[in-house]
């Protein structure tokens, strides 16, 4: 499939940057110490941004690529455009979108309005109906809901003191690259004590912005407050970029609740590497719920540090590897502190020649009595061709910790869909019934017309699958 | 013995499972109604027959008919059958997690029936049916098989029956391991829930289901085929005297040794 790539350097200048005094500036494919300082200053930052970009950009240098996953060997680091200005990005010409994916947007009913926009061929998708009335309603208790780019300018003080405190750009050297680079994401603070009802979804906020290669997202949940966020869509998320590298930073304080769902649903051209990590204090929670589709190879493994008593860390995560694709997905939990407590369900399910991976981290610490930890991985096979491996890495320092560990590989069975097969539901049907069924520990935590929306998509995955 | 307008036609069928050759030339009649027993020592067939009137892929068919309401069902999926009117109490029915009771039965009746109920709809007809049967109403929110207890499961398999109302019902060794109380509840359910016109076959190794489901026609299986048919007398005379007098009569071949003719 060769897709048209976005090349604003040789375009004629179109939709001229906006101030006159700032010297024009043109970004090339490739990375260098002048592109970092281009991206800082065309934003207007604060020195201690540029300061903090560059030294990223070092990092980056040192870093070397993470060997120990999935095959990264084609990624180009001088053949990525790292910033594109929302008034210059170049809109993908509809015709150019590829059948099948225009074909997934009609199975899945997605209105014709958002089509466009999910293809990036429209900039804009309007939110205001959705969130005019609530966000004032938010406004008033204090909630911030802005996107990265936005919190910098506005939020600076509340920004500065926790960027780059939960995934350093020492982190790994993707995370580097993002600390250097980043443009856009969501910036979500949520004062003490405030509960907000209905899940904030970050897909009715896409903008150009966030809709980037390096987004950053930073979720600050006060002591006692409640927030549940979602961000992606089940519709595949269409994009000439070939690699998409996130930061997400939460941190949740005393008392306090977060749940970040992801779906994701990448066109299959993309390297999809992301750093989600959560610091839980004092009797928080901190949910990871995350579905992983699509792309080309997918390395992502929410993690969460558990730094005072009582904390908890729920992580729950689905992936679906089809022909071409290697999910490397799974979880980290550190044990920071005693009485704490994590469990991870991982559900994996390869098709074709695809393959799923869990890879996970459970690190009990010496001296932390009182730990509890579950860890569940089920791989789910649908035929022949497909491949699961499991790498449940689990390090317990402490003599008082509970520590359950189980994992399963089942393939389709005949038996289950002759069972169905009997009862008047034909084989197609009987075959995503138990794939549905399989991921249901899942989907019930999904609002339920995302819950409706991924059977949907599981279902067009199936699509064409030899009995 | 012979109905006109049956139901269901068996002639001459012959089954083998990985090459080897189970059901031997079958042949049986069951009209609108009618309740068959088909009993006979282990290893006989009995099951094989019951999988594959059903449809079971791995069951190669090699020769012989099935036809139901005149109907080739040898040339029909397992869904196919099922949507006709065939329906078959599993004796190990497959636990699949993550689909309840309640969605998998209505998916499985609006498929069969050609309804939409919705869910509050079906949820009736349902609650209904399985308060007859004396199940917990807990049960239908359960994932379907998923850690039931022996008996449950078997009380599960005569709910889908009574939520499907098929035309034939087969039950495979629907009685085995299940107590004295299960059982009636169980029979009941056969004997009550199922439209008069339908159809049961009862497929088991003992006489004691056959006290409750009364029987019209008594078949008795050895060695892949049916070589003595009765009426409930002789699911009595099987009581008393087991399968022994008819091995001997009719021996590992299932050829009466008396008589050198193939029995049919």
């Amino acid at each position: 499939m060769s897709l048209p790539t976005t090349d604003i350097g040789t375009e004629e200048y179109k939709y001229g940057f906006s101030d006159d005094v700032k010297p024009e500036i043109k970004f090339e494919k490739g990375l260098s110490r002048q592109t970092v300082e281009d991206i800082s200053n065309i934003k207007n930052e604060p020195g201690w941004m540029t300061e903090t970009r560059l030294k990223a950009y070092e990092i980056f240098l040192e870093k070397p690529m993470p060997e120990w996953g999935a095959d990264l060997s084609d990624i180009d680091f001088d053949d990525i455009i790292y910033f594109v200005r929302a008034s210059d990005r170049k809109m993908t010409n509809w015709d150019d979108v590829p059948a099948e994916i225009k074909e997934t947007f009609e199975k899945l009913g997605i209105p014709e309005s958002e089509r466009k926009f999910l293809a990036g061929a429209e900039a804009q998708y309007d939110s205001e109906s959705v969130y005019g009335a609530l966000q004032g309603e938010w406004e008033k208790q204090g909630v911030i809901f802005v996107d990265t780019d936005t919190a910098l300018r506005e939020h600076e003080k509340l920004l500065r003191k926790y960027f780059g405190s939960v995934v350093p750009a020492t982190d790994n050297k993707l995370a580097a690259l993002n600390t250097a680079v980043w443009s856009g994401g969501s910036f979500l603070y949520i004062p003490k004590g405030v509960r907000v009802g209905l899940p904030l979804q970050a897909y009715f906020r896409i903008n150009t912005q966030n809709m980037g290669q390096f987004e950053r997202t930073m979720i600050i949940a006060d002591e006692g407050s409640n927030v549940q966020y979602i961000e992606g869509c089940t519709a595949p998320t269409y994009t000439t970029n070939s690699l998409h590298s996130a930061v997400v930073e939460i941190i949740c304080k005393k008392d306090s609740r977060v749940r970040y769902t992801t779906l994701q649903n990448w066109s299959g051209n993309v390297y999809n590497l992301v750093t989600k990590r959560a610091q839980a204090y004092e009797n928080a929670t901190m949910e990871w719920i995350d579905a992983n589709l699509g792309s080309k190879v997918t390395m992502k493994y929410p993690s969460v540090y558990l730094m005072e008593r009582g904390a908890k860390a729920d992580v729950i995560s689905i992936a679906f590897a089809n022909t071409g694709q290697h999910q490397d997905v799974g979880s980290k939990v550190v044990h920071l502190a005693p009485y704490t407590t994590s469990k991870i369900l991982s559900k994996s399910i390869s098709k074709g020649k695809g393959r799923s991976t869990y890879r996970g981290l459970v690190k009990i610490h010496e001296g932390m009595e009182g730990c509890k930890s579950n860890v569940n991985c089920d791989a789910l096979l649908l035929d022949e061709a497909s491949a699961t491996d499991t790498y449940p890495y689990i390090e317990i320092e402490d003599p008082t910790a509970a520590i359950e560990h189980e994992a399963t590989v089942s393939k389709l069975s005949d038996e289950q869909i002759f069972y169905l097969q009997q009862r008047g539901v034909p084989e197609d049907e009987a075959r995503n019934m138990i794939i549905n069924g399989f991921i249901e520990p899942f989907t019930k935590l999904l609002p339920l017309e995302y819950a409706v929306e991924m059977n949907r998509l599981i279902e067009l995955q199936m699509e064409g699958s030899v009995g | 013995m012979t109905t006109e307008n049956g139901l269901l036609t068996i002639k001459d069928l012959k089954v083998k499972i990985n090459d080897k050759e189970i059901l031997k030339g079958v042949n049986l009649k069951i009209g609108p109604g009618e309740v068959h027993a088909i009993m006979g020592p282990n290893g006989t067939g009995k099951s094989t027959l019951a999988y594959a009137l059903a449809g079971k892929a791995s069951y190669e068919v090699t020769s012989g008919s099935v036809t139901m309401e005149g109907e080739n069902v040898l040339d029909m999926s397992p869904d196919e059958r099922a949507r006709k009117g065939m329906f078959l109490a599993f004796q190990y029915p497959s636990e699949v997690p993550g689909v309840t009771v309640d969605n998998f039965l209505r998916v499985a009746y609006n498929t069969v029936k050609k309804k939409e109920l919705s869910i509050w709809e079906f949820r009736n007809l349902l609650k209904e049916k399985m308060e007859f049967l004396k199940i917990d109403e807990s049960f239908s929110g359960r994932y379907l098989n998923e850690g039931f207890s022996g008996g449950e499961k078997k009380r599960n398999e005569i709910l889908q029956m009574a939520v499907l109302t098929p035309k034939l019902a087969i039950l495979d060794e629907t009685d085995s391991g299940l107590d004295i109380d299960a059982l009636q509840i169980v029979a009941k359910g056969v004997n009550e829930l199922l439209p008069e016109d339908s159809s049961v076959l009862v497929i088991t190794h003992y006489q004691r289901i056959l006290r409750y489901i009364k029987p019209d026609f008594v078949h008795v299986m050895i060695n892949g085929k049916i070589v003595e048919t009765g009426g409930g007398e002789l699911a009595e005379k099987l009581e008393e005297q087991g399968y022994d007098w008819l091995k001997e009569k009719y021996g590992e071949s299932g050829k009466d040794n008396n008589n050198v003719t193939a029995n049919n």
